[in-house]
C-alpha cells in the first residue's frame, strides 16, 4: 500500500472517529446534568419542599411551595391566552387563509419565536405593569402566553394540513360545512399532533426566567389572586443559587431537579406519544 | 463462455464451440472473473451462485427484467454493495487474478470505475468534477491536461473547453451523463461499470454514449447493466441474461439474440415477459 | 369577507333549503371572522411589540444617539449610558460560543448523518432534542456551582500556563467571565447546530455520496469534500441560528459572567451582555431615562436577533429545498 493511501485510510479513521466523539460529548452532557441534578438534588427533596413557605431570609428550612403554585398559576394564564390565539391562529393559516394574510401572519409568528425572551418580557412590562403601576401574575402570564402563541400556531398549521384531502372530501360529500368539516373531522384527526404542540410549548414557557423577572416578579409569600406578584420556580432557582445562603443553594438544586425533572419527563412523553403514529390513516 | 445455474450442461458445449478466439493480445483475456458468487441482502437471497467472466477491452452486457439482479451484480464488481447495511456477499470476485474481497476497496474502486444511472454530477464546476478522483489521490494544483484528456475520452470536451468552470449542473442530462464518465475516466480506470447510463436519456444523447463505448473498448474493459436488449445487442461483445438472483445465459452477443440456448433468453428477447 | 365553499346557495331553490344554507354560510364566516381575528391578534402582539421598544427607547436615543453604541460608560447615577461593553460581551461569548460548538456540532451531525445506523442516529437525535429543552436557569446553576470552580482552579491557570502570552489568556481568573459564559453558551447551542446541520445533510441525496465512493473516495472524503460542501449552505444556516439563540440568552449568561460593564481582551474577565445587564437591572431602573436606556439595549438585541434569525431561515430553506447546493464549491 503505498504511503499516500495510507495516511488518507488513516485520516478517514481518525475524522470518523472523532465526529463519534463528537455526539458522545454532545450526549453525555445531558446524562452529566441530570445525574448531578439527582445528586445534589435528590437529598433535599421533602415533603417540607412541596407545602412549606420559604423561610424567613437567613433563616434556614422552608419550601417552596408558593414558587410551585405561583409557577402553575403562570402557566394555567399562559395556556387560557396562548392556546386558543395560537390554535385558532393555526385554523386559520391551514383551513381559511389565501395567499398573502397567511404568509405575513407564518413569517411574524416565526419573528416572533425568535425574540430572546427577555425582550419579551419588556413587552409584558410596558403593557401590563406600567398600566397597573406594579408587578403580577397576570403580567407573568401575559408574557408567557405570548411565547406560546408561535409554537402553537405552526404546530397547529402543520399538523392540520397534514390531514389528507380525502378525509375532507368525505365531509363536504356528506353535506357538512367548512367549520363543521373542520370541527368534526379535521380537528379531531389533528388533535394527538396538536395537543403534543401545546404541552411542549408550555413545558418550554414553564421553565424560562428571564421575561418574569420584572413581571411577576416574585414574592416570598402566597400571591393571592391574579394581581399581585408572585414567586415561581425557575424565577427562585435563580434568586437562591445567586445568593449567599448555602441553605438556599442546596434549595436550588432541589428546584432544579423538580424543575428539569418535569420539563424533560413531559418532553419524552409527549414526544414518545406522538411517533406512535396519528388518529388517522396515512394516505 | 460458462454458463451456470440451472441451465443444462448440454447447452454448455454449444456454447463452448461458438466461443470466438478471445485471444487478443496477450495472455490476459479476462480482466474479471465472477466465481459462484451468493448475494445477500439481509434474509433475501438476492443472487444464486453466478459465476460470470469479463473480458479485456470488450463490453460486457447483462440483461434481464426488473429485479433480476443485473444492477446487483454490477455493484459487487466494485463492492459498492457494501456501502449499504445488511448485505452479505459470497464467493469469488477476481481483477487481474486478485481476489477484490482482499484488495483494499478506495485502491478497487479507482482500478473499477463506475457510472450511474441518473447523471450525479458534483455541485461543483466542470473542471473541478473531473478532477476530484484526481484530487483525492494527492494531485494539486492545476491538472488543465488530465481534464482535458478525460473530457476527450468521454467525447466531451469540444462542447464545454469554454466553460470548464461553470457548474456542472448547467450542462444537459446528456452532457452530465458523459461529464460523470469523464469523472470516472479520470482516474484510469481499467475496467467501468456502467448502470444503465442511457435509461434516463433521450434517443440522441443515448445515439452518442454508444458511440462513446465503442471508442472507449480498446482502452478501457466496459461492463454495461441495460433494460434495453435492442442496445445491448448493438453495443456489447458478449451478453448475460439474468433472471430472479440466477444468470441464465451467458454467451458471445451475436449467438444470444440469434440462436439463444435457453428457453427463458429466448421468451426475454422474443418480448414474451419482461 | 372571503367567500365560502358553500356559498352556491342559487336564487332559486325554494324555502328551507335557502335559509338553511344561508344560515350555514353564515357559521362559516363567523369560523372565518374568529380564527382571522386569532391570526390578526399575533400581529398585533408582534406590531405593539416593536411600537413599545421604539417609543419606550426615545428618550435614550435621542439623548445619546449614535453615540449610544460607542460609549463605554454605564452609569446609572450620573444618567450616562453607553452600550458599548454590553454589545462588546454580547459578541465575545457568542464568538466563543460559536468557536466552541459549531466545530462539535456539525462533527456530531456528521457522525449521525453518515455512519449511525437510522435508529442510533434518532435516538440520538431525540438525547440532543431534549438538551435543547433543557431550561437556562438550570444550565446556570450547573454553570455557577460546577464549572465556575472547575475554571477558577484547572482550565483557567492551565490555559494561562500554556497559551498566557495571547491576551485572551492574561490576567486573574476568578472562574466567571466572557470565557466561562462563552462556555456554557456553548453547551446550549450545540443541539441547534446540531438537529439542523444533520437534517440539511440528510437531504443531500444519496447518489453525491455514491459518486465519490465509486470514485475511490474513503467515507471521510466523500463526507468532507462532496456532502458537506453541498450542504454548506444550510451548516451557515444553523449556525446563525445557533448564534440567534445565543445573543438572546440570558439566565445562564448572568449567572456567570461577572455582571462587569467592563471591556477587556482577557477572557478571564468579567463582563455584560445585553440580556443580561436587562435581567439585573430592569427592575430596579430608576428614573425614565435609564428605563429608557435599557429599553433601547432591548431594542438593540431585538433587532439582532430578527436579522439573524431570517437570514439562517433563508439559508436552511435553500438546502432542504432543493437537495443539495447548486453552487459551484
Amino acid at each position: 500500500m503505498s504511503v499516500r493511501l495510507m495516511w488518507r485510510k488513516s485520516l478517514n479513521v481518525v475524522m470518523l472517529s472523532l465526529t463519534g466523539v463528537c455526539v458522545l460529548l454532545t450526549v453525555s452532557v445531558l446524562f452529566f446534568i441530570l445525574g448531578y441534578l439527582v445528586y445534589n438534588g435528590g437529598k433535599d427533596l421533602s415533603w417540607t419542599f412541596f407545602t412549606h413557605l420559604p423561610a424567613p431570609v437567613g433563616e434556614e428550612g422552608g419550601g417552596m411551595a408558593n414558587a410551585i403554585l405561583g409557577s402553575l398559576k403562570l402557566l394555567l394564564l399562559a395556556a387560557l391566552f396562548g392556546v386558543p390565539i395560537g390554535l385558532l391562529g393555526g385554523v386559520y393559516l391551514a383551513e381559511f387563509g389565501g395567499r398573502t394574510i397567511p404568509f405575513v401572519v407564518r413569517y411574524t409568528a416565526d419573528l416572533l419565536n425568535g425574540v430572546p425572551s427577555i425582550v419579551i418580557g419588556i413587552f409584558a412590562y410596558a403593557l401590563v405593569v406600567m398600566p397597573m403601576h406594579h408587578f403580577s401574575t397576570l403580567a407573568g402570564g401575559f408574557a408567557l402566553g405570548i411565547m406560546v402563541i408561535p409554537t402553537v400556531l405552526r404546530n397547529t398549521e402543520s399538523f392540520l394540513t397534514d390531514v389528507p384531502r380525502s378525509l375532507r372530501e368525505g365531509a363536504f360529500a356528506m353535506g357538512a360545512n367548512k367549520w363543521k368539516m373542520v370541527a368534526t373531522v379535521v380537528l379531531p384527526a389533528a388533535s394527538r399532533g396538536i395537543l403534543t404542540g401545546v404541552l411542549l410549548a408550555l413545558a418550554r414557557v414553564a421553565g424560562e426566567t428571564a421575561p418574569l423577572l420584572f413581571t411577576a416578579f416574585g414574592n416570598r409569600f402566597w400571591s393571592p389572586g391574579w394581581d399581585q406578584p408572585t414567586s415561581s420556580l425557575p424565577v427562585v432557582i435563580y434568586t437562591y443559587a445567586t445568593g449567599p445562603y448555602e441553605d438556599w443553594h442546596r434549595q436550588a438544586w432541589a428546584a432544579g431537579l423538580v424543575l428539569l425533572g418535569l420539563v424533560l419527563l413531559t418532553n419524552i412523553l409527549v414526544r414518545a406519544f406522538l411517533t406512535r403514529g396519528t388518529a388517522y390513516e396515512r394516505s | 463462455m460458462a454458463n451456470t445455474g440451472a441451465t443444462a450442461a448440454s447447452s454448455t458445449d454449444k456454447t463452448a464451440e461458438h466461443t470466438p478466439a478471445m485471444t487478443t493480445s496477450g495472455a490476459n483475456t479476462l480482466r474479471m472473473k465472477v466465481t459462484k458468487i451468493n448475494f445477500y441482502y439481509g434474509k433475501n437471497h438476492a443472487l444464486h451462485n453466478v459465476s460470470m467472466d469479463v473480458a479485456t477491452n470488450k463490453v460486457t452486457a447483462m440483461i434481464g427484467p426488473s429485479g433480476c439482479g443485473k444492477s446487483t451484480l454490477l455493484r459487487t464488481l466494485n463492492r459498492m454493495h457494501e456501502t449499504l447495511r445488511h448485505t452479505r456477499l459470497e464467493g469469488e470476485i477476481a481483477l487481474d487474478g486478485v481476489n477484490i474481497l482482499t484488495l483494499d476497496v478506495t485502491r478497487l474502486r479507482r482500478m473499477v470505475g463506475m457510472v450511474f444511472q441518473k447523471p450525479n454530477p458534483f455541485p461543483k464546476s466542470i473542471y473541478e468534477n473531473v478532477a476530484y478522483g484526481l484530487r483525492i489521490n494527492g494531485h494539486k494544483g492545476r491538472l488543465d491536461d488530465s481534464v482535458e484528456k478525460s473530457l476527450r475520452r468521454a467525447a466531451l470536451w469540444d462542447e464545454v473547453k469554454d466553460k470548464l468552470h461553470k457548474s456542472a449542473y448547467a450542462l444537459s442530462g446528456g452532457q452530465q451523463q458523459r461529464l460523470c464518465i469523464a469523472r470516472a475516466l479520470a482516474v484510469d480506470p481499467e475496467v467501468l461499470l456502467l448502470d444503465e447510463p442511457c435509461s434516463a436519456l433521450d434517443p440522441v444523447n443515448t445515439a452518442k454514449i454508444e458511440e462513446l463505448l465503442f471508442e472507449l473498448k480498446p482502452t478501457c474493459t466496459l461492463v454495461i447493466v441495460t433494460h434495453n436488449m435492442q442496445q445491448a445487442a448493438r453495443v456489447s461483445d458478449s451478453t448475460a441474461f439474468m433472471l430472479n438472483g440466477d444468470l441464465i445465459e451467458f454467451s458471445p452477443t451475436g449467438h444470444m439474440f440469434t440462436t439463444p440456448s435457453d428457453p427463458r433468453t429466448e421468451a426475454y428477447i422474443t418480448g414474451r415477459f419482461g | 369577507m372571503a367567500t365560502t365553499p358553500n356559498a352556491a346557495a342559487p336564487a332559486d331553490i325554494p324555502g328551507n333549503s335557502r335559509t338553511l344554507s344561508r344560515r350555514w354560510a353564515g357559521a362559516d364566516d363567523i369560523a372565518h371572522a374568529i380564527t382571522l381575528i386569532a391570526a390578526a391578534v399575533l400581529l398585533l402582539i408582534a406590531v405593539l411589540l416593536v411600537y413599545q421598544l421604539w417609543v419606550l427607547s426615545a428618550e435614550a436615543r435621542t439623548k445619546f444617539g449614535w453615540k449610544f453604541f460607542v460609549t463605554e460608560v454605564w452609569d446609572p447615577v450620573s444618567g450616562d449610558f453607553g452600550a458599548l461593553p454590553f454589545i462588546y460581551g454580547t459578541l465575545v461569548t457568542s464568538a466563543v460560543a460559536l468557536i466552541l460548538a459549531v466545530p462539535l456540532g456539525v462533527g456530531a451531525a456528521i457522525f449521525l448523518a453518515e455512519l449511525a445506523p437510522p435508529k442510533l442516529s434518532s435516538s440520538l437525535t431525540f438525547v440532543s432534542d431534549l438538551l435543547a429543552a433543557v431550561p437556562s436557569v438550570i444550565y446556570g446553576l450547573l454553570g455557577v456551582f460546577l464549572l465556575v470552580p472547575i475554571m477558577r482552579t484547572t482550565i483557567q491557570p492551565a490555559l494561562k500556563a500554556t497559551l498566557g502570552f495571547l491576551p485572551f489568556f492574561k490576567g486573574p481568573s476568578y472562574g466567571i467571565g466572557f470565557l466561562t459564559a462563552g462556555i456554557v453558551l456553548a453547551i446550549m447551542i450545540v443541539p441547534f447546530v446540531l438537529s439542523v446541520s444533520r437534517e440539511v445533510l440528510l437531504a443531500i441525496p444519496r447518489d453525491q455520496r455514491e459518486a465519490a465512493l465509486a470514485l475511490g473516495a474513503t467515507k471521510w472524503e466523500s463526507t468532507w469534500k462532496v456532502v458537506v460542501p453541498a450542504a454548506r449552505i444550510g451548516i451557515f444556516g444553523s449556525v446563525f441560528l445557533a448564534l440567534a439563540r445565543a445573543l438572546g440568552e440570558t439566565m445562564a449568561v448572568t449567572m456567570v459572567i461577572g455582571n462587569n460593564p467592563k471591556i477587556a481582551a482577557s477572557l478571564f474577565s468579567p463582563g455584560y451582555s445585553i440580556a443580561a445587564v436587562l435581567a439585573n437591572e430592569f427592575s430596579e431602573a430608576t428614573g425614565n431615562l435609564y428605563l429608557s436606556a435599557l429599553i433601547e439595549l432591548g431594542l438593540v438585541l431585538f433587532l439582532l436577533t430578527f436579522v439573524l434569525n431570517g437570514l439562517a431561515r433563508l439559508l436552511i430553506l435553500v438546502t432542504t429545498s432543493r437537495g443539495s447546493g447548486v453552487l459551484p464549491t
